[in-house]
């Protein structure tokens, strides 16, 4: 899985600001570079792949970060 | 002299039906005795019990004694499936939350969570494949999706099941829609249909090996507990008077349902809109929007006098996303569940039409976006 180029921390924060922060920052990435979010609201694990399904992007996957938060990964495709 | 509101949430609970207020008023006055006792009041207490069963059955279809009335829908779920089987349960990924805690609440295991696809619709093959392990005595799948308003594949769903019985909660769908022909026990709610709150209706079929599950006579199959006899008379009327009108009411709330899903699509952009188009409760949709707060939106609805649910994590008690929009891989985000009542008008829709886009752009504006 490739390295994200930007990382979001959205710890603490509730749905859908997590899903927010990833429509805002998508454009601080190159297209084909990849953007996280670390988000341990509950609804984040469904709503970043229907984000990324809505927004036409590709959705790479989630991995977890030391803390055993959630970190979900999208490459941009557009 | 207040606003006038427009009610939009009849799948949670639709206005009580003017057939059954009638009765319910006269039943009230009437209906009080025990009618297990051996006197005059009692006999017509019985007398009206007997009535109402006797035209729930007619209007479901069924007979008489494969009809128990119960204290609500819930109950009725609860007990239509824990009377199923002993050991493991199957149910779909997308059955009410009274499904859910009934399992989990009887300790029976293993409880499979059967797959659906991204219409919500159970996968049949999910079905057989429990069935082939062995261990499901008892599978719950509804005739119609509570929040989204698939229609299952009941039929596919039994002929999967085979010798395991089959539970069918028709809370979101009794009286819609014809009884289905499938399922050993099927559940009802009265307020959902425009019958009084605090009465459910649970069809046992006469062949099914089902017994009461909870405290009592575990093979009776008569209503356990002091039966709500003024609220099963008039569940009975409004089952019969929707159950008459529901070919027109259906039609109409069809075409409506279709233009919200038409226009929220062409109007808003990035919405999400679950369910399938056909094949579906005529009175219900979902969307979500995104960058959408869920409470914000039924808050900004709620202020312009339109009232909706959501199945937003930020408007649930538990602070958990509805578990329908999850399995199906919807967003659950900015949701928002409309459901129309008898007597919604093209006008009440439109109006709240007209009023949606602007205030998720508003509600995003604030957002940042």
């Amino acid at each position: 899985m490739s390295a994200p180029t930007v990382t979001l921390d959205c710890r603490g924060q509730a749905c859908p600001r997590p899903v927010i922060e990833l429509g805002r920052h998508l454009g601080d990435i190159e297209i084909g570079e990849v953007i996280a979010v670390a988000a341990d609201d509950v609804a984040a694990h469904h709503d970043v792949p229907a984000w990324a399904r809505m927004r036409g992007q590709e959705f790479v996957g989630e991995v977890e970060a030391e803390d055993g938060v959630p970190v979900y990964r999208i490459r941009r495709l557009s | 002299m207040t606003e006038p509101f427009t009610y939009l949430d009849a799948a949670s609970a639709e206005p009580l039906h003017p057939a059954a207020r009638e009765v319910l008023l006269a039943a009230a006055d009437q209906g009080y005795a025990d009618p297990r006792r051996l006197h005059r009041p009692a006999r017509n207490a019985g007398l009206l019990l007997s009535n109402a069963r006797e035209v729930v059955a007619e209007a479901l279809g069924v007979r008489r004694d494969e009809v128990l009335f119960t204290s609500s829908g819930t109950t009725a779920v609860h007990a239509g499936l824990l009377g199923l089987g002993s050991h493991g349960i199957g149910h779909s990924a997308v059955e009410h939350q009274a499904v859910v805690d009934a399992a989990r609440w009887s300790r029976r295991s293993p409880v499979t969570e059967l797959a659906v696809d991204d219409e919500a619709r159970v996968e049949v093959s999910a079905v057989q494949d429990a069935v082939r392990a062995g261990d499901v005595d008892a599978i719950a799948v509804q005739q119609a999706n509570h929040e989204v308003g698939t229609l299952q594949p009941l039929d596919e769903v039994a002929s999967a099941a085979g010798p395991v019985p089959l539970f069918v909660d028709a809370c979101a769908s009794m009286g819609r829609l014809p009884l289905p022909l499938a399922g050993d026990a099927v559940a009802g709610s009265a307020r959902k249909w425009g019958g009084p709150g605090g009465v459910g209706v649970l069809v046992v079929r006469r062949a099914a090996r089902w017994r009461w599950p909870f405290p009592g006579d575990e093979w009776s199959r008569t209503d356990q507990g002091f039966s709500n006899i003024p609220g099963a008379l008039a569940a009975a009327a409004a089952l019969q008077a929707v159950v008459a009108e529901r070919e027109e009411v259906n039609a109409r709330q069809h075409e409506l349902i279709s233009l919200v899903r038409e226009r929220v699509r062409t109007e808003i952009p990035d919405v999400d809109v679950a369910g399938p188009a056909d094949g579906r409760l005529p009175h219900l949709v979902t969307f979500s929007a995104l960058y959408v707060d869920g409470e914000a939106l039924v808050t900004a609805l709620d202020r312009i006098g339109v009232g909706v649910a959501s199945g937003s994590a930020c408007t649930s008690d538990t602070r958990e996303p509805s578990r329908v929009l999850a399995a199906m891989g919807a967003l659950t985000h900015g949701n928002v569940r409309l459901s129309l009542t008898r007597d919604t008008t093209r006008e009440d829709v439109e109006r709240m039409l007209d009023a949606l886009p602007g205030i998720v752009k508003d509600l995003r504006a604030e957002a940042g976006l």
